[in-house]
Formats: C-alpha cells, sequence, structure tokens
C-alpha cells in the first residue's frame, strides 16, 4: 500500500535555533502515528510543519491526493493550502479555546466546516451538527449553547466533533488530552480510537504521554533536541527502549 | 472666503475618481482610498460626502436622503452645505435628481441609467464582526472563502428560528465579492439586482470605496431551506395609504400611540398628491 504523507529531511529552524532538523516518516492509509518527546524537543514544530502551517527550512512534504497524485506541500499556494486544509485534513489544537469559534453557538461550530465546503441547507446541516455531537458523546439538546458554557472536556470533544465532520482524510493533533484531568482523558481517548477506527483516518498525534502512544498508535516516533532519536512500533519503542534518552522516558513513567 | 467647487481640492477629487474607476471595474472590491478630514464627524457621512464631492458637476441636481426622509439634520445639513460650496441645484425628488446620498435607504421610486446613487456606509467589511483580523478578511475576499458568513446566518435561525439580520444583510456582487449594502434594510436589496443606476459606496473612517455597477447580479445569501425574504407590514402608511413602500413606526405621545407612515418621504407626498389629483 503506498503512503498517504512522505516527510524526507524535514527541518525547520527559528534563526540560529533549531526547532526539528531531518525528520523523515511515512503515514498510510489509516495509520495512527503519535510523536513523543519532552517539552521542548521539537514535537509541535514538527507537527505545523508538517501540516504547512509552518515553511520548512529545509526538507519536503508530500501528500497523496484523493486522485492518486502526489502534492509537494512546499510549492503549494495560499488559495491550494487552505483547499486542503479545508476539505482533505484537520487539525485539532492542545487549547480547544483556539480551534473553537467561541462567540458562536456549538451547533454553528460543527457547521462551519460544512458551510465553507458549500453545504446549504439549514436543518440538514443542523441534522449532521446533531448526530455528531451525540458520536462525542455531547447532548444534542446541548446545540444551540455557547461552547463557552462547556466543561473543558466537553469543549475538546467539541472541537473533535468540528474537525471530523468533513470526514478528513488526514487529521493533525497537538496534545488534544493534555491539561484535562484523568478520568476525562480516558473518555477522549476512547473516542478518538473509536472514532480513528469507525472512519479510517490517517492521524500524526503529537504528546508527552507515553500511555497515550501506548493506547492509540501502532508506530511512535520519539523526538529530542529536534531531532528523531527512534522511530519504530510503539510496543517495541515502549518494552524495549534502544536509544538512551527513550529509556530514560519510559523508565520516568510513574508505574503502580 | 471661497472653497474650490464642491469643496475638495482638484487632486484630491482626482485620487478619488481613480478609485472609484478602479471600484466599478471590480464590482463589489473595497477600493482603499486617501480619506479626507471632513467638516463633519465620522459616522456622519465623510465616505459619502466625498464620493459626492468627487462627482459633482455644476449641471447636477443633488438629492441627500437620511432613512429615506429629505427632512432630517443629516440630510438638510449636506444638501445645504453642498448647495453653499458647489453652488449646485438640489430637489427633494427622485425623478429630478442626478445624484442621490443615501444613508440607509434605496428610494421607492424606480431610478434610471443616468442617475447615481452614493450610500454612506460605517463598516464596509462584511466579515468584521466574524473576523476582527483585517489581513485575514482580505485573504478570505481574495480566495473568494465566505463559508463564515453563513455561520452567522446559521446563528440567527438557531437563535430566532429565521434570519433575524433585517439589514446591513450580506449580498454577493455580481457572483465574485461578499459586499456590504451598508445599513439599509434588507427590504431595499432586491433594488440592488441589476439597478439601472450605478451605486457608489463610500466609508470615510475606514478609508473604503467599493461599487455596484449597473445592471450588476447583486445576490442576497440564504439557506435553501431559509430563502431570502423582506420585511412586510400588516398595515398601510396611515399618510398616503401605501402599502408597498417601507414603513416607519413612530410613537405620537405619552401613551404610547403608534403610527405607521412611508420612511420615503418623498415617495409618500407623491403618493398623496396623486390621490388628491
Amino acid at each position: 500500500m503506498s503512503a498517504l504523507l512522505q516527510v524526507r529531511g524535514l527541518g525547520r529552524r527559528y534563526g540560529q535555533r533549531i526547532g526539528c532538523e531531518d525528520v523523515s516518516f511515512d503515514l498510510h492509509p489509516g495509520e495512527l502515528l503519535c510523536i513523543v518527546g519532552e517539552s521542548g524537543s521539537g514535537k509541535s514544530t514538527l507537527l505545523n510543519t508538517v501540516a504547512a502551517q509552518q515553511a520548512p527550512s529545509s526538507g519536503s512534504v508530500r501528500y497523496r491526493q484523493r486522485g492518486g497524485g502526489w502534492l509537494e506541500l512546499g510549492a503549494l499556494g495560499e488559495a491550494d493550502r487552505r483547499r486542503l486544509a479545508r476539505e482533505e485534513w484537520g487539525f485539532v489544537t492542545q487549547n480547544p479555546r483556539d480551534g473553537l469559534r467561541l462567540n458562536v453557538s456549538a451547533g454553528a461550530n460543527v457547521a462551519e466546516r460544512l458551510m465553507a465546503l458549500g453545504m446549504r441547507n439549514y436543518s440538514q446541516l443542523r441534522g449532521i451538527a446533531r448526530g455528531w455531537l451525540e458520536r462525542v458523546e455531547i447532548d444534542p439538546a446541548r446545540i444551540d449553547d455557547a461552547p463557552t458554557s462547556f466543561s473543558g472536556g466537553m469543549q475538546q470533544r467539541l472541537q473533535i466533533a468540528r474537525t471530523l465532520v468533513t470526514q478528513p482524510r488526514l487529521v493533525f493533533m497537538d496534545e488534544p488530552t493534555a491539561g484535562l484531568d484523568v478520568s476525562v482523558q480516558a473518555r477522549i481517548l476512547d473516542l478518538l480510537r473509536r472514532l480513528v477506527n469507525e472512519l479510517g483516518l490517517a492521524a500524526v498525534m503529537v504528546t508527552h504521554d507515553l500511555a497515550v502512544a501506548r493506547l492509540l498508535a501502532a508506530r511512535t516516533l520519539v523526538m529530542q533536541g529536534g531531532r528523531v532519536v527512534e522511530t519504530g512500533l510503539t510496543d517495541q519503542i515502549l518494552d524495549d527502549p534502544q536509544h538512551p534518552y527513550t529509556q530514560l522516558l519510559v523508565s520516568s513513567v510513574l508505574t503502580t | 472666503m471661497t472653497y474650490n467647487f464642491a469643496f475638495l481640492d482638484e487632486d484630491t477629487k482626482r485620487m478619488l475618481r481613480r478609485a472609484l474607476l478602479k471600484a466599478v471595474a471590480i464590482p463589489g472590491y473595497q477600493v482603499p482610498f486617501g480619506s479626507r478630514e471632513m467638516p463633519l464627524p465620522y459616522g456622519w457621512g465623510t465616505g459619502g460626502i466625498q464620493v459626492t464631492a468627487a462627482l459633482l458637476g455644476p449641471d447636477d441636481v443633488l438629492k441627500v436622503i437620511d432613512q429615506g426622509a429629505d427632512d432630517t439634520t443629516n440630510a438638510v445639513n449636506i444638501r445645504r452645505f453642498f448647495h453653499r460650496v458647489a453652488g449646485v441645484a438640489t430637489t427633494e425628488h427622485t425623478a429630478e435628481a442626478t445624484l442621490i446620498q443615501t444613508r440607509h435607504r434605496i428610494p421607492e421610486t424606480s431610478l434610471r441609467e443616468d442617475q447615481i446613487l452614493v450610500f454612506q456606509v460605517p463598516e464596509p467589511e462584511p466579515l468584521r464582526t466574524l473576523e476582527p483580523r483585517e489581513a485575514e478578511t482580505r485573504t478570505l475576499h481574495a480566495l473568494a472563502d465566505y463559508g463564515l458568513m453563513h455561520v452567522k446566518l446559521y446563528e440567527d435561525i438557531a437563535q430566532y428560528g429565521h434570519i433575524a439580520t433585517s439589514y446591513d444583510y450580506p449580498v454577493l456582487v455580481d457572483g465574485r465579492f461578499l459586499t456590504s449594502p451598508s445599513p439599509i434594510p434588507k427590504f431595499d436589496n432586491p433594488k440592488l439586482d441589476r439597478s439601472p443606476a450605478l451605486m457608489l459606496f463610500g466609508a470615510g473612517r475606514e478609508k473604503r470605496l467599493y461599487a455596484i455597477p449597473p445592471y450588476t447580479s447583486v445576490e442576497s445569501l440564504a439557506f435553501d431551506d431559509h430563502p431570502f425574504e423582506i420585511q412586510r407590514w400588516e398595515q398601510q402608511c396611515e399618510l398616503c395609504g401605501s402599502g408597498e413602500s417601507y414603513l416607519d413606526e413612530v410613537v405620537v405621545d405619552d401613551r404610547g400611540t403608534r403610527m405607521f407612515v412611508c420612511s420615503d418621504t418623498d415617495f409618500c407626498s407623491g403618493h398623496r398628491m396623486e390621490a388628491q389629483a
């Protein structure tokens, strides 16, 4: 099976400082890849660069379109980049308040991407929004409530619904469960795993939590100081870490 | 002390005319211009008055309306201003005017090809309430990425059961640019579509001009199952009896007695004359 996303020698510098350097990986359809590493290791820089939200300083990212042709993201114009982000990709931010439109209702948040794609039937939009609220375990009766009246966990689930409503092929997630308490995290992880399986999404997820990687990802990248130090199957990396930094990461997880 | 004809100096008028030509060439596109200090406060029509000054010739006949009326403070003062600084003829009759500056209405009487309508615009950017960043709204216009506008209409229906936006109702000009029709009631939106008269819009504080050229398609946004609708009244005008004009509800005493009258004073008096004759 051919890859959905090809990252080759990708680097991003902020002046003299290195954000990330010489990163290469393939992502296949239906696959969830986790990027782990401590804070400041370049995870988010890598994610934003792969998602074409920042221009790379070196290297390339190629994306395979629905038609099968390869798209060089570095050569993409603003219009095409936005079309891709709107029609084929999704991005879930760590802080749901960054990804949501807070001054409009939950229903409008879910329906926004559909309207951007040209859907112009109110009752249809409403029906889909209701269905998605139910799918992310938010009471559909709250469809007209403002997201500011939701709890942190609900806001994050709303953001997930808003992102997945257009059935993107590829989703980028930046620490979607950080900042939530453990039981809420568990529900969101369950939800994500279910949705990723149901929709056959490919996803790249950044996390500092190895348990999240273990639960969701088949493959994991370990980053340190902007470089990928180890990559492989998640279980393999967590049970038999080779690189000293990975060993340190794994051994520093609290066990009961 | 004497002023240059129509107050503004010739170089400023030239700059305005160039911006207006560009605006006409790209229907609905907001053209930046060097807005001048005018002898009235922002929000009172500094944009409209500059456009009018750039267009006026000695043979023009000027009409100025505010909320449809010729006799309100804003209208009287702007009309008197141009009478003083340009010496042009003024009128209250829509049919006699060659140039009409308006705030918040389009006259009920149908306009002709040899007439120009100049609108005063407080906020030229229809996406502003949803997207505060100017760089972002310009990008959205450049890419014709207008899904955001429907978020507002969606919110209206979700909250009120129908599209409650009743003025400054967003339109798509020539199938391309999302445009603010200025705060006219949506009752007037259909008059914008394929109008024989040239429509020019000036926003003085925001320093933007835009235009709807004659016979240009102007579509009011809506949902398939919630189509665009204009206001309707059960009452008729209590002065002239008209059932098809835009009505103002006026409180006439301290006990809350109300009456409905035409907002377009020229149309109303014309209608009464016809009835008497």
